[in-house]
């Protein structure tokens, strides 16, 4: 695939490895911030390329691991309700609520829909007048203007019978939030790649200046993340702090300007929770009032939800990546894939799941002898 | 978060409400939402995700950072053939 | 809240617990299938026979060897680029007997019909059974027909049972894999689960990708006649993808398996429909491929005999079986590290991270 398989060349992984190496030479903690970029590392295998002083932590950029348990909760309960068609992202499906998930609501009867996109929800909408259509409406700004989109659109049809259920997160205050924290080490962040298509990376400057780490915008590909992770490190060793942009194909300064309109439409910034993490200030979005008749927690009043966390899980510690996966006590024992107890452990980009998926409670010695 | 996938846009055309895209992913196509990219055109790769085109992939930027890579790696076969060259006359000076 | 199921009786209940209820993922091929087979199903029925875990069982009937095998098959929809659910039918039986070494003589048919389905949709099944089975050189010499209510049964569910003879030298089965034995595979990867997605509510795109359903009975003999004893272990990758079988033979047999991801052969056009929904070719399903564990002597004989074949053409060797890491199958990625190729769970899911 054009555009792809270049960005996955193994010799000159090895090269751009070689010359991380080169320009080591000292230890350097580096934070991905985004799921995907997490999911790349592990499952290539990049981290084993690189050299022991470079230390790279996971972040919360999967908005599967950070969308509130409340609002979970409140999925579940909508989605189990008769007359309700369910629509959500795949990643969404096994995600544990205080008590149960959507499989299991759908094993309980619930119309529950995987789809691709937002606008095949609103089409669903559309075959399906006489049932409540839901979309949940979760992600980075990544799928933001997506999101927006089918609101939009629903809105523009005239439809009664959709609604979507917001958790939209923010990127840079979780930066700064992470910064903030008393136990944080991060030295520099590779910022997600996809996150800047949409705003650009013009928040980025005041994060550098502020705290006077190096952010690289950054890609998926195995290149793109060695890249990514080289930039920093010259940085790094330089004593320099600045945004540079390592995935200039895509990303630019200013970002999608038609994405950034309506998404001034449809949304407002809000303070959010991020599941493990706790509040973020001015970290997320929801819908505007002029759309409120769209807003799922408004039309199904399921706000105040309950709530209760396995006290046993650490989420929270790994995606501020204080904690590595591996190193949390319940770790494969009480917690796997099979039976998670936190998000991380259920998402693919999470960073448990990557980790245990991926072998990583053996060590990289035992992968790597033949 | 993130998943998007390069493509290449193969037809355009109007759905109603939005303005959609044929784009071809090494050979399976699908119908992808151009709202945020007035400007694409038939020919022109762009990024999907979930979906929808979220930006044009810069063929040149693209062809540029390979380039910049490729050389990176000659270079270091450059490097380490004079690293070997200055030290094999230290070997046999050993011997 | 029901009451909590008595598993007094059962041998070993503990990961059933946590799912007081089926769900979709037991029929997904992954982990909590394996658990329903291990902790529900053998500690219920209790033989040896059953306790081997083939594709097909082997007998001992009247001084012979007989192979027996059932499956079911529930694919919605009924009818997909390449076949349908009558070409599956008939050639995933014939092939879980085929894989046992068995050569495949006899089928029987059990149909669940729901109350609506068009004849015309029956016939067009029935047809592609019996064209399926002439291909394959088998007889459907039984079956039976039940009809239920509207709203079960998504229109047709098909199960089918055979038989066939087992030579007495043969010993193939998940158990026997050898460190040092090469992994072969018999196509192109994940071509059925990509032709089912492309035609799924929610997902569709456009592909020329078919379903890769075919009876591999005449290939396997082929295969069988180049590599003699030599040959160990024999599987039709299905639901769970190649990754799935691997896990479970090295479990089996108690090995490790290295594969090399460059290797795999998969059409371009699955791994851009893959890489779209964030899938893994090795996981997606297969209709018509065959892994192959020949021991290192054979295996350059078995490949050219598996490439002679029409159905073997893009055969390549993928692995092979080493004696570390025991029952963990690990991949060298393209960028020369490795990674674990875990089973999964249940089905693995289109994700947008």
């Amino acid at each position: 695939m054009k555009y792809l398989d270049e960005f996955r060349n193994g010799e000159i992984a090895q090269s751009l490895a070689r010359e991380i190496r080169r320009v080591t030479t000292r230890p350097w903690k580096i934070m991905e911030v985004c799921g995907g970029q997490t999911h790349s590392i592990i499952r290539n295998g990049i981290d084993q390329l690189l050299p022991a002083d470079i230390e790279m932590v996971h972040g919360p950029g999967c908005p599967v691991c950070v969308t509130p348990l409340e609002i979970i909760d409140q999925a579940l309960t909508i989605a189990a309700q008769p007359g309700v068609i369910f629509c959500s992202f795949g990643d969404m499906l096994r995600v544990p609520g205080s008590e149960k998930d959507l499989f299991r609501i759908r094993g309980e009867g619930g119309d529950v829909r995987i789809v691709y996109s937002p606008l095949d929800a609103v089409q669903i909408a559309r075959q399906n007048p006489d049932k409540q259509v839901v979309f949940f409406g979760v992600g980075f700004e990544t799928t933001a203007p997506a999101n927006a989109m089918a609101v939009h659109v629903a809105r523009q049809h005239g439809l009664k019978n959709f609604s979507a259920l917001i958790s939209h997160v923010l990127v840079p205050p979780a930066i700064a939030a992470i910064m903030q924290s008393p136990r944080n080490s991060i030295q520099a962040f590779l910022a997600a790649g996809h996150v800047c298509h949409c705003l650009g990376f013009h928040q980025y400057p005041a994060l550098t200046e502020r705290f006077r780490i190096p952010i690289v915008i950054t890609g998926f590909e195995p290149l793109d993340i060695l890249e990514g992770i080289r930039r920093s490190v010259l940085q790094l060793e330089a004593g320099e702090a600045r945004v540079d942009n390592a995935y200039e194909r895509i990303v630019t300064f200013e970002g999608n300007l038609p994405a950034q309109k309506l998404l001034e439409q449809v949304f407002e910034i809000v303070d959010r929770a991020w599941r493990g993490i706790g509040v973020i200030p001015a970290s997320g979005w929801q819908l505007r009032p002029e759309y409120r008749e769209f807003d799922a927690e408004h039309r199904f009043q399921v706000s105040g939800i309950h709530t209760v966390e396995s006290p046993l899980c650490h989420s929270g510690e790994v995606l501020q990546g204080i904690l590595k996966p591996n190193q949390c006590p319940a770790f494969g024992k009480e917690c796997t894939p099979r039976k998670p107890l936190g998000a991380t452990m259920v998402s693919s980009e999470g960073a448990c799941a990557a980790y245990y998926n991926y072998g990583r409670f053996i060590s990289a010695d035992q992968l790597t002898h033949v | 978060m993130c998943l998007a996938i390069p493509g290449r846009v193969d037809a355009i055309f109007e759905d109603g409400l939005s303005r959609m895209g044929k784009v071809n992913f090494g050979g399976i196509v699908k119908d992808v939402c151009l709202a945020y990219l007035p400007d694409i055109a038939v020919g022109d790769y762009t990024i999907v995700h979930v979906g929808f085109a979220i930006s044009k992939i810069d063929e040149a930027s693209a062809q540029q950072t390979l380039q910049t890579f490729r050389e990176m790696g000659l270079l270091e076969e450059e490097l380490s053939a004079s690293e070997a060259c200055n030290a094999a006359p230290d070997k046999e000076g050993q011997s | 809240m029901s009451e909590p199921p008595d598993f007094s009786n059962w041998s070993c209940p503990i990961p059933l617990r946590d799912y007081p209820a089926i769900v979709m993922g037991h029929g997904g091929g992954g982990k909590l299938s394996a658990e329903l087979v291990e902790h529900l199903f053998l500690p219920a029925f209790r033989n040896d026979a059953l306790a081997n875990l083939g594709d097909a069982s082997i007998v001992p009937l009247a001084g012979q060897r007989l192979a027996i095998s059932t499956d079911s098959f529930v694919v919605r929809p009924l009818f997909f680029p390449g076949g349908s659910i009558g070409d599956l039918a008939v050639n995933g039986t014939v092939n879980d007997l085929a894989v046992s070494g068995a050569r495949p003589l006899y089928l029987t048919v059990g149909m669940i019909l729901e109350e609506g389905l068009p004849i015309a949709s029956l016939a067009r099944i029935a047809n592609d059974m019996a064209k399926a089975a002439q291909t394959a050189g088998v007889q459907i010499v039984t079956g039976d027909t039940k009809v239920v209510e509207k709203g079960h049964g998504d229109g047709c569910y098909v199960n089918t049972a055979g038989v066939g003879l087992v030579s007495v030298d043969t010993d193939i089965g998940p158990t026997r894999a050898k460190p040092g034995d090469i992994i072969l595979v018999s196509g192109t990867i994940g071509d059925h689960g990509t032709a089912i997605m492309s035609v799924r509510e929610g997902l569709e795109f456009q592909t020329t990708i078919r379903s890769d359903t075919a009876a591999l009975n005449y290939l396997i003999e082929r295969l069988l006649k180049a590599g003699g004893s030599a040959i160990h272990v024999m599987r039709d990758p299905t639901r769970g993808g190649v990754a799935s079988s691997l896990n479970e033979i090295s479990l089996a047999s108690n090995v490790g398996v290295v594969l090399e991801e460059k290797a795999f052969p998969v059409r371009s056009e699955v791994r851009a429909a893959c890489e779209l929904l964030g899938l893994d070719p090795i996981f997606v399903a297969n209709e018509g491929k065959v892994l192959v564990f020949v021991a290192d002597s054979r295996a350059a004989a078995v490949l050219e005999a598996m490439r002679s074949d029409p159905l073997g053409r893009d055969s390549a060797i993928i692995g092979r079986v080493v004696d570390q890491h025991p029952g963990m199958v690990v991949a060298h990625t393209s960028i020369g590290a490795s990674r674990v190729v875990a089973m999964q769970i249940g089905e693995q899911l289109p994700r947008i991270c």
